[in-house]
């Protein structure tokens, strides 16, 4: 475990705010397409509102590391989200043949974002194993 | 990077901790440099160098000369 820098407190904050929003956009585009309460244009906009909030959070995550003032804890991080990247990427791409040979079943795509988060957890541990410091 | 900071720090009885606010950095970062875990930028070196008065050279010891045998 690292310490815990005003940049890393920041983060938190805001992604504790985006979370919120996300639940609050999420939810009632699940109650209004449930009960097929929304249709036409509006349908686009409502579907994509819940995806703005995660995206905000890959921004504050970038503005987490450029206001990151200890350059260790900053390496940490960059390390992690490489690994998350790499192999978030690696799997998707397994996944995406095994689909096209219809191997697998399809899977929806934002659970991408959960396969990315489940890498930072890799990269942790592989921070943890070469350097003795996990990261954030 | 092999260093001298360990030492540097001993005589002047100074923890990890102390060491890391003195540099406004945190103590991981200290034991990654002081274990040669992790080397540090050069603006961060030239503040270890000014600390403790010294040149950088006279902290870390460069892996060129390392390897050459030359210190």
């Amino acid at each position: 475990m690292v310490a815990r820098t005003q940049a890393w407190k920041r983060y938190n904050i805001r992604a504790i705010w985006l979370s919120l929003a996300y639940a609050a956009f999420l939810l009632p585009a699940v109650y209004g397409f449930k009960h097929q309460l929304i249709g036409g244009p509006a349908a686009y906009l409502v579907a994509v509102l819940p995806a703005l909030p995660i995206i905000g959070i890959f921004a504050a995550i970038g503005r987490y590391l450029v206001e990151e003032q200890d350059e260790y804890v900053r390496m940490l991080m960059v390390r992690q989200t490489l690994w998350a990247s790499g192999f978030t990427l690696s799997l998707a791409t397994i996944w995406g043949f095994l689909d096209n040979f219809q191997l697998v079943g399809h899977i929806d795509g934002y659970w991408i974002v959960v396969v990315w988060y489940f890498g930072l957890g890799i990269g942790g541990l592989a921070n943890k194993l070469t350097l003795g410091a996990a990261g954030c | 990077m092999e260093n001298r900071l360990k030492v540097l720090r001993a005589e002047r009885s100074w923890s990890q901790q102390d060491l890391a606010e003195k540099l406004e950095v945190s103590r991981q970062s200290v034991n990654a440099i002081e274990t040669g875990k992790y080397d540090p930028s050069l603006p961060l070196a030239f503040r270890i160098a000014e600390l403790f008065n010294l040149a950088i050279e006279e902290i870390f010891v460069s892996p060129a000369s390392r390897s050459s045998g030359a210190i």
